[in-house]
């Protein structure tokens, strides 16, 4: 018994620096710009690092708050949905009579405005899981989507408003640098401030963060409100890309979107994770389409490569490679829980 | 034991981009010799609405057919859903590939202005095939035949099988469609003409070119109109999954059914008469017209403009004439009656 140490900080060690997934994702990622390159001579110049996120970016914006809501031990399966009734609105509202820049402020208003729904009722019905809550939302947000707008698409917006999806500033794309700037603010706050460490907290241990005076519903809460502006925000963007909406547009952006928080090192389980995983997972995926789509191989055969991907990143994070954690006391389970410590 | 597992995973999920990497690049170094932008291993594209439809595989087909004849290589993409999203992500890879032409069949007229316009400013030659983009996102436009004439065709069918008078409902393929909503323009022209007084179209219902939402959306239009008479689906997804829908709920000679169909597709329900004829042209056809149309534009024989002549291989001479939406298109002829005296014939063919 006193022997027992109960310490926080591990001291660090280079091989468990370098086993991190995160360096697993970076070589992943230079692995597939390798592939990219042999596959195509098309694929190694400044036009696909600047031009070809452009096409997978707007399911991008998800991925951020996708990761505090993993973290939280939550998921949300409605953010498809949302960016489709949202920009469903906007297209009906400009074509009402609204300016556009107003039309845009609905869009997002809307948007938060279904989050923050989605969080309501996470807080209220504790024992429905955020899966049963976030499938009855994601099956209302797009039903209303087709409600307003019936199988028609709505279309036809300013000049400028398809500059926000295509438009270039400084030789950057404003979507690359709108994305870089959202991800600097998610990880800023999730790593830098005491928003993150709830959100972390409560992904380890529900019970223990609510006693110990975390407000958990206010954090619950806020993180589905945001949920919710982002996916406004993709709307934003993908409607300006595409120069036009329907209630069917963002189908199944809500599975791409955990797929690449997944892949990034987020467990599903809550309290594993950080920013810079997705973000990479993110890059990862996209560029992995692109660069057998330069080869044509047909689409389908894409699908099942990003499946296998994702099989491979969950079994390889699943399975506790460390030897440090293997070193379990022979009878009380206290000092190993005590040294199990939240990562990141 | 776990320890070894999770390293061993990890190192094979590294060889295993490395691997394909390099079989593929030792493999396909044909291709990449191809990829020199010579005349004859020049790379012309087609760009389908959605994989996993026969129709279009037929076209591809033609195109490839019409594209290798010349000498060239074909590439045929097509994504996996029906959407201009993802038309648009083709659309980029094939720019990068620098292709010498694209030759789309759109899932939306107006949504692929944006790139097909920088495919055009990247020296890409644009042209649609079947369904068309708008005119300041092509050159011209192959179109299987006269929009007009399939419009008042099918409605003359639908007023003939349903006897004169009563009501029809039309199963389409996605509500932006460009090619189904033409002639669906031109057929409620038609209906306004006092001849069609009696003949009411009560529902217009989409069912994507998906099996699956058009076998619902057939059901659905029975079940809501119990005196339906015709069912008349200008899209072959859609006239095969009525055709099943009313086999299987023995409504044949009850609810007739006509459009535009595939012959292999349709022989059981023309044989078996719940579809008493239906009208098509030869895909095959279509897609070899746009492989010449597209050589043709881009070896500068032909500038998309009205009067414009080139060579179509074994299909003869085409003009290029003035299109309704203020483009130009090459129209490929009339359309074709299917029925039980020669269904027989062509369900081998096409």
């Amino acid at each position: 018994m006193s022997d027992r140490v109960i310490s926080v900080d591990r001291t660090w060690s280079f091989r468990r620096f370098i086993l991190q997934w995160e360096w697993m994702l970076v070589l992943i990622f230079i692995a597939v710009n390798i592939v990219g390159s042999s596959l195509s001579p098309y694929y190694l110049n400044g036009g696909t690092f600047l031009t070809a996120p452009m096409g997978f970016l707007d399911v991008a914006f998800l991925v951020l708050p996708m990761t505090f809501v993993m973290i939280l031990g939550s998921i949300d399966i409605s953010v498809g949905s949302t960016a489709a009734l949202s920009a469903v609105v906007m297209a009906v509202s400009f074509h009402a009579g609204l300016p556009m820049w107003l039309a845009v402020i609905v869009c997002l208003a809307v948007a938060t405005a279904c989050g923050l729904l989605n969080g309501i009722l996470m807080v209220a019905f504790k024992e429905l899981s955020s899966v049963i809550i976030t499938l009855a939302t994601m099956i209302i947000y797009r039903g209303i989507a087709y409600i307003i707008l019936r199988d028609q698409a709505s279309g036809e917006f300013p000049k400028w408003y398809s500059g926000v999806g295509w438009g270039y500033v400084a030789g950057i794309p404003i979507i690359t640098l709108a994305f870089v700037v959202c991800a600097i603010i998610f990880g800023l706050v999730l790593h830098a401030t005491s928003f993150g460490r709830k959100v972390y907290g409560m992904g380890n241990n529900l019970t223990a963060s609510r006693y110990s005076g975390i407000r958990t519903d206010s954090v619950v809460v806020i993180v589905f409100t945001v949920t919710g502006l982002m996916a406004g925000i993709t709307a934003l963007f993908l409607t300006s890309r595409m120069g036009s909406t329907r209630p069917n547009v963002a189908l199944g952006y809500e599975l791409t979107a955990i797929a690449m928080t997944v892949l990034g090192g987020v467990s599903t389980a809550g309290g594993k994770g950080r920013i810079i995983g997705p973000v990479l997972a993110v890059f990862i995926i996209g560029f992995l389409n692109y660069g057998l789509g330069l080869v044509n191989i047909p689409s389908q055969v894409l699908l099942i490569i990003t499946g296998l991907l994702l099989v491979l990143s969950v079994l390889v994070l699943n399975i506790r490679f460390s030897r440090g954690h293997q070193h379990s006391a022979p009878t009380a389970s206290a000092p190993a829980a005590a040294r199990k410590t939240p990562n990141g | 034991m776990k320890n070894f597992i999770a390293k061993l995973a990890m190192i094979t999920m590294i060889v295993a981009f490395a691997l394909p990497g390099a079989l593929f690049a030792s493999g396909s170094s044909e291709k990449a010799t191809a990829a020199k932008p010579a005349a004859s291993g020049a790379k012309y594209a087609i760009v389908f609405k959605n994989t996993g439809n026969p129709y279009g595989d037929k076209e591809m087909g033609g195109f490839k057919n019409g594209i290798e004849e010349q000498g060239f290589t074909a590439i045929l993409r097509a994504p996996d859903q029906p959407t201009a999203e993802a038309q648009i992500q083709i659309i980029q890879q094939l720019i990068a590939q620098k292709v010498a032409s694209i030759c789309i069949v759109a899932n939306d007229y107006d949504a692929l202005q944006p790139i097909l316009q920088q495919a055009m400013n990247a020296g890409i030659k644009v042209l649609s095939l079947d369904s068309p983009v708008n005119p300041a996102s092509r050159l011209t436009t192959i179109n299987q035949a006269d929009p007009a004439k399939i419009g008042s065709t099918l409605v003359q069918a639908a007023y003939d099988l349903a006897g004169g008078s009563g009501e029809f409902a039309i199963l389409s393929a996605t509500s932006q469609a460009a090619n189904q909503n033409l002639w669906i323009d031109y057929m409620k022209k038609d209906l306004k003409d006092p001849k069609y007084a009696n003949l009411k179209l009560v529902k217009i219902a989409y069912g994507d070119d998906i099996r699956d939402k058009s076998v619902s959306e057939a059901q659905g239009l029975l079940q809501s109109f119990p005196n339906l008479k015709v069912i008349v689906a200008p899209t072959t997804v859609g006239i095969a999954a009525a055709g099943k829908v009313l086999t299987d709920k023995g409504l044949a000679g009850k609810v007739l059914l006509t459009g535009l169909g595939l012959p292999s597709e349709m022989a059981t329900y023309i044989e078996n008469g719940v579809c008493p004829y239906m009208f098509l042209w030869n895909p095959l056809d279509v897609g070899y017209l746009g492989a010449y149309a597209a050589t043709a534009l881009v070896s500068g024989k032909i500038t998309g403009a009205v009067g414009d002549k080139f060579p179509a291989g074994h299909l003869g001479e085409y003009t290029v004439t003035k299109a309704a939406d203020g483009g130009t298109e090459v129209l490929l002829g009339p359309p074709f009656k299917f029925d039980k005296s020669n269904i027989e014939q062509w369900k081998t063919v096409y």
